[in-house]
């Protein structure tokens, strides 16, 4: 026991008030608060009496391991989540970073991820639940899951075949981000992106390392479908894009540092991404292209391969739980699909017209569509854009 | 019947390379026959590996000539560099340096290894971005200078991130240099500048040798560096294998790719060897 530890105990009543609230606002550990408290000792002995711990509950904390791992998208959540997910079951959430869906697929095909839950995009689930990747969801584990407060606009594709596979996390759109202490153009639309991008923005503008949003947005500034896999369509996007590289400051799906530190004006941005860029620093506006774009939904699926089942589900279910749900969405700032969350949400952040545009922004956007994900020639073409 | 001596010396010999065999056997003959078998396929429809008997991942390898190019060129370039920054580091370390400092100064060469390549990297992203270096160039009127993202950067990187393992092996064929030579051609009239070039740098090819293929193998292999000093944009072959497998998940031709660098590796390797068996008149040289 550490000299630390001996001062604090016993502690006061007051004390332990303070420490207690502190565990709940999330900014200390469930560890330190059992240490600090005093309870983990009394926890530790009283756990040596027979019978005193055999409850349900104890059993089912038991079962779900000590860690877990979760696979997911750049500052896509609240830090704090995780922890009073551990402070509640004791469980540490190990968070894996990805730039892409391909990404994961090309993880999970290699298999042996590890992956206990991730969180793949709408146009995705259909390929995972053919290719055996995903289990279909026993919703049964999910009580905090309520279908009937959910926008079936943003969540049909987690459900393939009849069968739930996955869960809503939230929607969005990919837009434009820029700096308008920096880009004094007005950039309205991907066609104005890309021409930016080669003048007033030159060296400066970030494009995805994702061949949805690069080829796609390339696509829509040519007038054609963010989703095409025509050979003559996907052969112009290419040469815009070959023309745009030696202009470009980076290929990146990491784009927020870069945002933040002005290193880069302009990038291909996510809502969530965005909402956080202009909240910390109002002169970085978002915008959705008027010639199109994107707009998609994030789920939540356990891979068939997870190791922890039921540390995946227990999560699941945390998140699922409006309380908690509300407090990643203000950290995260992507729009959400449930109206349990939405009443929760601060009006400032309903307000916000980067998180919810006007549905007449949103019309031209486009899902991406499933065989994008699979279409050989669109992953070729990204490759070689990039080593070009 | 009794085993004989030669025998029983095979046997022991066989006995000792035995664990190190099934290691190379395991770890790089088996994975290096199924990138040879992959090589040969086909991208199954939603990716990864389909059976197939096919030389089209070969035929197709042009289409990555720009990362064999920046790859073939920038590995060299960065073991050049490295080498013009080691070997005075290495002389002064193994002839100049008093013998009580040397082993802690040769100690703070080793010393970044401790800290992942990674993390020395992203500093260097910081250095090198707007609020680094160039700011300070701001404040002395040099305005909107650009370093991070460019070939520079990522050569800078490579020579910062590469050096210890040049400095390492000059180091050593210096510290083995018998100083009673470097006395002789002092005495026999020769001015410190000729005894550098016909005694010491001739002495310390070996070690030079050994850094540059050294550094030169890793390079070709190089993927971290170029992602995050260069923006994604200068691409080397380990970025190439890195897309092919993770992001177009077309392993027949990422398999093909990475059978042509081991090709590219064991060619620069036997060159360098070849040229350090000439320059030292042995056999003896032990390259890595």
């Amino acid at each position: 026991m550490s000299k630390w530890f001996r001062e604090n105990a016993p502690i006061s009543a007051r004390e332990l008030t303070d420490e207690f609230q502190r565990l709940k606002r999330g900014s200390v550990t469930r560890r330190h608060f059992l240490g600090v408290s005093g309870l983990g000792l009394a926890a530790a002995v009283l756990a040596r009496q027979p019978g005193l711990f055999n409850s349900a509950a104890y059993a089912q904390q038991e079962d779900l391991g000590t860690s877990m791992s979760l696979a997911t998208w750049p500052n896509y959540h609240d830090p704090a989540t995780f922890e009073a997910f551990t402070a509640k079951t004791g469980v540490a959430v190990e968070v894996n970073v990805f730039g892409s869906n391909e990404e994961m697929l090309a993880k999970l095909q290699a298999g042996g991820t590890g992956w206990d839950l991730f969180v793949p995009t709408n146009y995705t689930i259909s390929t995972y639940a053919g290719l055996g990747l995903i289990d279909p969801l026993d919703l049964s584990k999910v009580p905090n899951f309520d279908p009937k407060t959910q926008n079936t606009r943003f969540t049909n594709e987690g459900t393939v075949d009849g069968k739930v596979y996955a869960l809503p996390k939230n929607w969005g759109t990919t837009g434009i981000a820029f700096n308008s202490d920096k880009v004094k153009s007005k950039v309205t639309s991907w066609k104005e992106f890309f021409e930016v991008a080669m003048t007033e923005a030159d060296g400066r503008a970030m494009v995805h390392d994702y061949q949805l949003t690069t080829i796609g947005n390339a696509l829509v500034s040519l007038g054609f479908s963010f989703n095409s896999i025509k050979p003559e369509e996907l052969a112009k996007a290419e040469e815009l894009l070959i023309k745009v590289k030696p202009h470009l400051y980076a290929i990146n799906s990491d784009y927020q540092p870069s945002m933040r530190s002005t290193d880069a004006w302009m990038t291909m941005c996510w809502t969530n991404d965005g909402a956080q860029l202009n909240r910390d620093m109002p002169e970085i506006q978002f915008t959705l292209g008027t010639d199109g774009g994107e707009i998609w939904s994030d789920f939540y699926a356990v891979p068939t391969s997870a190791t922890n089942k039921p540390a995946g589900y227990a999560l699941l279910n945390f998140l699922m739980d409006p309380q908690n749900a509300v407090k990643e969405h203000i950290a995260n700032g992507a729009p959400t699909t449930d109206s349990r969350v939405f009443a929760l949400l601060p009006a400032e952040i309903t307000s916000n017209r980067i998180v919810y545009p006007e549905e007449a922004a949103l019309t031209p956007l486009e899902f991406g569509a499933a065989v994008t994900l699979t279409d050989p020639a669109r992953a070729e073409l990204m490759a070689r854009f990039k080593s070009a | 019947m009794p085993l004989t001596t030669t025998a029983k010396k095979r046997l022991v010999t066989a006995a000792l390379l035995a664990p190190a065999s099934v290691w190379l056997f395991v770890f790089l003959v088996l994975p290096f026959i199924a990138m040879m078998v992959f090589s040969v396929g086909e991208r199954g429809p939603a990716g990864g590996y389909q059976a197939a008997f096919t030389f089209a991942q070969y035929a197709n390898l042009p289409a990555r000539a720009a990362a064999y190019w920046n790859t073939l060129m920038l590995a060299p370039a960065g073991a050049f560099l490295c080498l013009l920054v080691a070997y005075p580091t290495a002389y002064y370390l193994a002839v100049k340096a008093a013998p009580r400092h040397r082993l802690l100064l040769v100690s703070l060469v080793v010393v970044p290894f401790w800290t992942s390549l990674l993390v020395r990297t992203y500093a260097w992203m910081f250095i090198l971005g707007s609020r680094g270096i160039p700011s300070l160039l701001d404040m002395i009127g040099i305005e909107d200078v650009r370093l991070l993202n460019t070939p520079g950067a990522v050569l800078l990187g490579i020579v910062y991130g590469y050096l210890p393992l040049m400095i390492m092996p000059i180091y050593v064929s210096l510290e083995k240099l018998d100083r009673r030579l470097l006395e002789a051609s002092a005495d026999l009239g020769a001015k410190p500048a000729s005894t550098f070039f016909s005694v010491t740098l001739p002495l310390s090819l070996p070690g030079v040798m050994t850094g540059v293929a050294l550094v030169t193998i890793l390079l070709l292999g190089e993927y971290l560096i170029p992602q995050l000093l260069g923006g994604g944009k200068v691409f080397f072959i380990g970025n190439a294998l890195v897309d092919l497998f993770l992001q177009s998940r077309n392993w027949p031709f990422g398999s093909a790719i990475a059978v042509t660098l081991v090709a590219i590796v064991v060619v620069v390797l036997t060159v360098a060897m070849r040229i350090a068996w000439k320059v030292s008149g042995t056999r003896q040289v032990d390259l890595v």
